[in-house]
């Protein structure tokens, strides 16, 4: 893991994805969309208003009002990725996105979905919404009948980051290896409970 | 104690509750801060910066302001049942739009979503009888990524303590990052399946440096927290210190022949606020203050 902050412009293009790690810091200017549970399912079915490729797609339900300026994002943090994990890997075949973000990580579909298509998985602190709302300048959207968390948003962002490169198109995942190694420390960690 | 004075508490009680922490858990989290350049620091860091600019610009800290969920315990006083039920929804109406909160309610096979925290079942309030001259309502703005995360295991009553344990690190190791750790974790035994999950929520109301009652259940929360805290998880699943900051324990009698165990997973927001109405017209509330 590297400290230095890789700045990135959206789209990603396949090779700038494929240069990530996991373990390295990445901050993001461009457009970001949000897509969860129906959003996903909608665009399985239907046309989608905005081009994914290379696309940062953001796992986020966000809290919102509506001005007469338009709509002011107020929060803006991950929401739990694996939900998705049923429809990802179909969905970065179809689209090719450059990013996912959510929190949580994802399956093993997913994970070969991204080292085959070359894009990856980063983990925004879960909670962290109103640190996520700040990089935003301004913000559209579409599907609004899905409901203002689920719709499909157009978050226009400036350096939106650091967020952590948490699966990479190599097979690196920080998730499976902390899972790996609690599994290993299995024995310590239920002695210590007294079981 | 009228209706009004019912209704704008409860609107403030969830105003603050999704902007600031209540005491204990701030504190917790904030002891878990080090200047350190681990992924698990960075992550505390980062959950400690959002909190702490959520009070300062008046934002709720998440934006999944969670399923608001209310407990009216309520006394001999002149205000009626029916009457009191009502401010706290007009409360909640008053919160949405000055919080403002998250329309969180979707009808659960179509997904349709009215725009508001309304619908068949919500907002959900359990009413307990108590004896004092004092109404006290109780609020837990539960998010959804950890409640995902809860479960119920109908234990044999043989599996005991050690079972009890062992149900608890297993949910805790399943849920890996996916409920926004460091968590709090409301357990309840005992009861039916149902009164164990409600137990489990219920516990996520009492401070997480207080200790259940009964010596056994105080025993049991003390080895939980002890043994869960650094078993690696980590903050966000990321690896590291700490997975658990807090664990409380309700509990209830059972059947002989059953030994049903809810655990309740909390993200690191654990948004709770109470208010206590007397009869001299005065008005308690706790929970995070900004």
């Amino acid at each position: 893991m590297t400290d230095e902050v890789k700045r990135l412009t959206t789209p990603l293009s396949e090779e700038e994805a494929r240069d990530l790690r996991i373990g390295d810091l990445v901050s993001f200017t461009g457009v970001v969309y949000t897509l969860r549970d129906q959003g996903h399912l909608r665009a399985m079915e239907q046309e989608v208003p905005v081009d994914l490729k290379g696309a940062l797609v953001f796992h986020c339900g966000p809290l919102v009002k509506e001005t007469s300026d338009g709509w002011e994002v107020l929060a803006a943090g991950p929401t739990t990725s694996i939900r998705m994990e049923g429809l990802e890997r179909e969905f970065i075949e179809r689209f090719r996105p450059g990013a996912l973000m959510g929190k949580g990580g994802m399956g093993q579909r997913t994970s070969e979905a991204l080292q085959e298509f070359g894009a990856v998985y980063l983990a925004w602190t879960g909670g962290a919404a109103v640190l996520a709302a700040e990089a935003i300048r301004s913000a559209e959207v579409y599907w609004l009948d899905l409901g203002t968390p689920e719709a499909l948003w157009v978050f226009h962002v400036e350096d939106l980051g650091p967020v952590v490169v948490a699966m990479d198109s190599h097979g690196g995942n920080l998730y499976k290896e902390v899972r790996d190694k609690v599994e290993r420390d299995m024995p310590a960690i239920r002695a210590g409970l007294g079981i | 104690m009228d209706e009004e004075t019912i209704r704008s508490t409860v609107a403030g009680m969830l105003d603050r509750a999704v902007k600031a922490l209540p005491p204990d858990v701030r504190s917790a989290l904030a002891e878990c801060e080090t200047d350190g350049d681990g992924i698990d620091a960075v992550q505390v860091r980062t959950i400690m910066e959002n909190i702490r600019m959520g009070e300062e610009k008046g934002i709720p800290m998440c934006e999944d302001t969670g399923v608001p969920v209310f407990w009216l315990r309520y006394g001999k006083v002149p205000i009626s049942l029916q009457d009191v039920v009502s401010a706290i929804k007009e409360g909640l109406v008053e919160a949405a739009d000055r919080a403002p909160l998250r329309p969180n309610s979707v009808h659960p096979l179509t997904r349709l979503n009215h725009g508001d925290n309304f619908g068949h079942g919500l907002p959900l309030i359990h009413i307990t009888p108590i004896e004092s001259e004092q109404i006290e309502i109780w609020t837990l703005t539960k998010g959804h990524g950890s409640e995902n995360m809860s479960a119920l295991g109908m234990l044999a009553p043989a599996a005991g303590v050690k079972g009890i344990k062992e149900f608890v690190l297993e949910t805790v190791v399943n849920a890996g990052g996916n409920p926004c750790p460091p968590l709090v974790l409301g357990v309840g035994i005992g009861g039916t399946a149902d009164t164990a999950m409600a137990l489990a929520k219920k516990a996520l109301l009492r401070p997480i440096d207080t200790f259940n009652q009964d010596p056994s259940m105080a025993q049991l929360e003390a080895d939980l927290r002890a043994g869960l805290r650094d078993i690696g998880v980590g903050p966000m699943g990321l690896g590291g210190s700490p997975t658990v900051i807090g664990v409380n324990v309700e509990h209830a009698n059972c059947h002989p022949a059953s030994l049903p165990v809810g655990v309740n997973v909390q993200c690191w927001a654990d948004r709770w606020a109470k208010a206590t109405f007397r009869m001299d017209g005065t008005v308690e509330v706790l929970g995070g203050d900004i």
